[in-house]
């Protein structure tokens, strides 16, 4: 490292390490990861969701896992949350639908109307 | 780079290290394998989290969720609920035990909301518990090196010098010395070598703050003693960790290494011309190398005795080079100061003395362990909100603060506010930071015994007044404690004790009747009843157990 | 933070004065370092530094009395450690000593007949938050009970 610019690089890189710890409000994406859950795929979803965040380096966002909503027929059940504005609920988010959702919703801030259960 | 879902902090310190943390590790990692979680879980080591009493505890974010006491079979429960299906193991997260009846209270709310961290500040500890040690890119991430990277290239040495001064930040070593001030004693010098010394020498009893900040946040003291360097003029740095510390040694060589790897040590740091190197060296078990110019004797290859001051070290100190001697903590502080500002820093805490302290609570409390809070707090939050109350419901009867060169007080002194001003002008002193809590159920010439015991053992023998002192000391409260003593003792123990006071030449023996002058005082009644051959609490086993109080 | 010594090449004693011979004030240093090959500093031993450094005996005896990490007599295998601070007698340090003075059949400053344990005092060891704590060797134990700690004994 040969000089503060140099140091700044470097913190950039590291802080896409460790940004889940961090205090700031970010966008949340919640999956239900109940027994119904995972049987109707929800791990595929998750993992989907994973490589597509990691593709486009989107490091603001955490994801949590949810217990069963009770709406089982419904899962995989995805849920996206953006600072200031209500949570919105997808239903049947397979893995191709998953990563549509980050495309376009978080990315472009596009809410997929067709696939929505619910909002809160 | 590869970002995860979950990042599961496990505490590696050490108390949490010697309840199993490290097995708890493995086992959680072959689980995580085993439900084929490796890719979206991310288990990280970290220094201290807190409450080290309640330990093995480990932390998963995002929630923030903590778990303590862990065993084997929990760790099982937490990756199959919590990691798998995202169900926070309720029973398992950690909370505040009552003081009632000690029994289990309270909902299970996520870390971060918990009385024990909401009455906290952490400055100091800012990355303890959340970064893995080991790692100097986390503690970049984290804003690390930038204060120095900024004061090297956009501040002058003296600039430097007036944000630290004008922090009013306090030596956090025991006396409390302005840093400020000191710095600029040393600024002022012209040598062709100066030194800074971390002193990790931590001995105190009941303190073990240095230890923990050491295992968990090594860069954050590296930083401030470049940072120290670069406003005194110094390009040589010493940390002095005492012997017993393997862990700490350990970290800290490792993480010098690292920042020596970066360029963040070394030669033309950051492409200026600002060079500087550290140096860890060890003790070999003696309380009073603790002592800034003990510190240096021992240093230099010498017996750690005292030196007759002045000099300073500022002036005269290691080598008689001008030499910065801070405390871990002190050292700590100094980054974020750089960075925030000094009226930030002074937002902090009480006017006179800003900041926050690290306290360890030991003794009759529940939650025993390590918490960072404003300076000012009152020992009733200490003992009631954060540390959790006192064990079985019992009465509390005094705190020692400061460690056992501390005084002890009473209850009357449960809503004073800790801080260097006001502990000082009652007798007792923050010291270090450490609040022993004693209950009813203990005796005060018993646990005077031990205070005394350790002063007779540790003076190192070069004046007379602590030398002969603490040995007449120890004796005296063992005739107490038999049943041997009588009133004319009781008078030569507060002649003594003031003797020692004045003309003792270095701290150890300045402070060591200190518990025992405020126990004089405030207990009265009870040191009466030794004298009458009975022993209150019926620890004494010479005594009796008298049955109405005296 | 364990450290197994007996598989370690150990190291010899002119080597180690060699090494530190250029560096002043390393004294302490060398001595842990020397300390290593027998596991106390004989006589003989600090005879050999003080001429290796140029300094006098008494100035080797002195720092090396003044330590409490140094031996210059003798110890056993194990070296137990029972801190007898404040916050570790409070927490029920005398149970603890009890029970190792029991098992072991010795008194602090002692060593067993077997030449296996040396029993000894020393002040706070920075393990209050899991007080009463004691070392053996380089190996930390903490939240110890008379049950605890003689389950801790039976594994040496
Ligand atoms: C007997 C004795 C023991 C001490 N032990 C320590 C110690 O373990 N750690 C420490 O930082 N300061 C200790 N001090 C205080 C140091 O002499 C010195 O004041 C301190 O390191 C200065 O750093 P600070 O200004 O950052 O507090 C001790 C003082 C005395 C008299
Ligand atoms: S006061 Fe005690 S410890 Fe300090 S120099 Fe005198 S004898 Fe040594
Ligand atoms: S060492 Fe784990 S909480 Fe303190
Ligand atoms: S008092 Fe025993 S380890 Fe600190």
């Amino acid at each position: 490292m040969k000089s503060l610019e140099d140091l700044k690089k470097v913190r950039e890189q590291a802080r896409q390490m460790t940004g889940l710890r961090g205090d700031q409000e970010q966008t949340k994406i919640i999956v239900g990861m109940g027994t119904c859950g995972i049987a109707a795929g929800a791990r595929e979803t998750m993992k989907a969701i994973l490589d597509e965040l990691n593709k486009r380096n989107l490091t603001e966002v955490t994801i949590t896992q949810t217990g069963c909503l009770g709406l089982c027929e419904q899962e995989p059940i995805v849920e996206v949350e953006v600072p200031g504005e209500p949570r919105i609920i997808y239903g049947k988010i397979s893995a191709e639908k998953a990563r549509q959702i980050v495309s376009k919703h978080l990315v472009n801030n596009n809410i997929i109307g067709e696939w929505v259960i619910g909002r809160k | 780079m590869t970002i995860y879902r979950s990042h599961v902090l496990v505490c590696g310190g050490t108390p949490c290290v010697l309840k199993g943390a490290r097995t708890l590790k493995d086992l959680l990692l072959k689980e995580i394998e085993r439900y084929q979680l490796s890719d979206e879980i991310r288990v990280v080591e970290t220094g201290c989290l807190g409450p080290c009493d309640d330990g093995p505890v480990l932390i998963v974010y995002p929630e923030g969720a903590m778990y303590s006491k862990l065993k084997p079979t929990d760790i099982l429960k937490i990756v199959e609920h919590h990691l798998l299906k995202g169900r926070i193991v309720e029973e398992l997260v950690f909370r505040e035990r009552k003081s009632s009846a000690g029994a289990l209270q309270g909902s299970a709310v996520p870390l971060e909301q918990e009385k024990y961290l909401s009455l906290q500040k952490r400055v100091v500890l800012r990355n303890c518990g959340r970064i893995n040690p080991d790692s100097i890119d986390e503690y970049i991430a984290n804003n690390g090196y930038l204060a120095l990277g900024q004061a090297v290239t956009t501040l002058t040495s003296d600039q430097v010098v007036k944000i630290v001064a004008d922090s009013k930040l306090q030596g956090r070593g025991g006396a409390g010395f302005p840093t400020g001030l000191k710095w600029s004693f040393t600024a002022k010098t012209t040598s062709d070598q100066k030194y800074i010394i971390c002193n990790a020498d931590e001995g105190e009893p009941g303190t073990f703050k240095d230890r923990l900040i050491m295992e968990g946040d090594p860069h954050g003291i590296i930083e401030g003693m470049a940072i120290a360097g670069y406003a005194v003029g110094a390009s040589q740095g010493i940390i002095y960790i005492r012997g017993e510390y393997g862990l700490s040694i350990e970290r800290m060589k490792n993480a010098i290494k690292q920042a020596t790897d970066y360029g963040l040590l070394g030669k033309k740091i950051l492409g200026t011309e600002f060079n500087f190197e550290i140096d860890v060296r060890s003790g070999a078990g003696a309380y009073v190398c603790g002592e800034e110019t003990a510190l240096i004797e021992s240093l230099e290859g010498n017996r750690g005795e005292p030196r007759v001051k002045p000099p300073f070290p500022g002036i005269a100190g290691l080598w008689g080079k001008p030499t910065i001697v801070n405390n871990v903590e002190t050292l700590a502080n100094i980054a974020p100061i750089i960075l925030n500002g000094p009226e930030w820093f002074r937002s902090i805490g009480t006017e006179n003395c800003p900041g926050t302290k690290v306290f360890t609570m030991l003794g009759d409390i529940n939650n025993q362990g390590l918490v960072e809070v404003p300076m000012g707090i009152t020992l009733r939050e200490i003992v009631y909100e954060v540390g959790g109350g006192i064990p079985g419901g019992r009465g509390f009867k005094m705190a020692q603060t400061g460690g056992t060169s501390g005084g002890c007080l009473p209850s009357e002194f449960l809503d004073m506010p800790m801080d260097y001003d006001t502990l000082s002008k009652v007798g007792s002193a923050l010291g270090s930071g450490a609040m022993l809590i004693i209950d009813d159920t203990h005796c005060i010439v018993d646990v005077l015994k031990s205070f005394m015991k350790f002063f007779c053992h540790e003076s190192c023998g070069k004046c007379t007044p602590c030398r002969e002192g603490t040995t007449r000391l120890y004796e005296i409260v063992l005739a107490l404690s038999e049943g041997t003593a009588t009133d004319t003792e009781i008078q030569l123990l507060k002649e003594l004790s003031g003797a020692m006071q004045l003309s003792a030449l270095c701290g150890l023996g300045q402070s060591a009747p200190n518990s025992l002058l405020t126990c004089l005082n405030f207990f009265a009644d009870e040191f009466q009843a030794h004298l009458n051959g009975q022993c209150p609490s019926g620890i004494c086993k010479n005594l009796t157990i008298e049955s109405e109080a005296v | 933070m364990t450290v197994t010594s007996c598989n370690i090449q150990k190291p010899n004693l002119g080597e180690v004065i060699e090494k530190y011979k250029e560096f002043p004030g390393s004294l302490l240093d060398l001595l842990h370092e020397v300390q290593e090959i027998d596991g106390y500093l004989s006589r003989d031993v600090m005879q050999q530094i003080a001429e290796g450094l140029g300094i006098s005996e008494s100035k080797v005896y002195g720092v090396a009395t003044f330590y409490s990490l140094f031996k210059t007599a003798p110890t056993g295998q194990f070296i137990i450690r029972i801190c007898e601070s404040a916050p570790c007698h409070i927490r029920g340090a005398q149970e603890v000593l009890e029970a190792i003075e029991e098992t072991l059949g010795i008194k602090p400053g002692e060593t067993t007949l077997d030449g296996k344990f040396t029993l000894e005092f020393t002040s706070c060891l920075g393990l209050c938050g899991v007080a009463p704590a004691i070392m053996i060797n380089d190996q930390v134990y903490g939240n110890l009970t008379s049950d605890r700690v003689k389950e801790v004994l039976l594994n040496f």
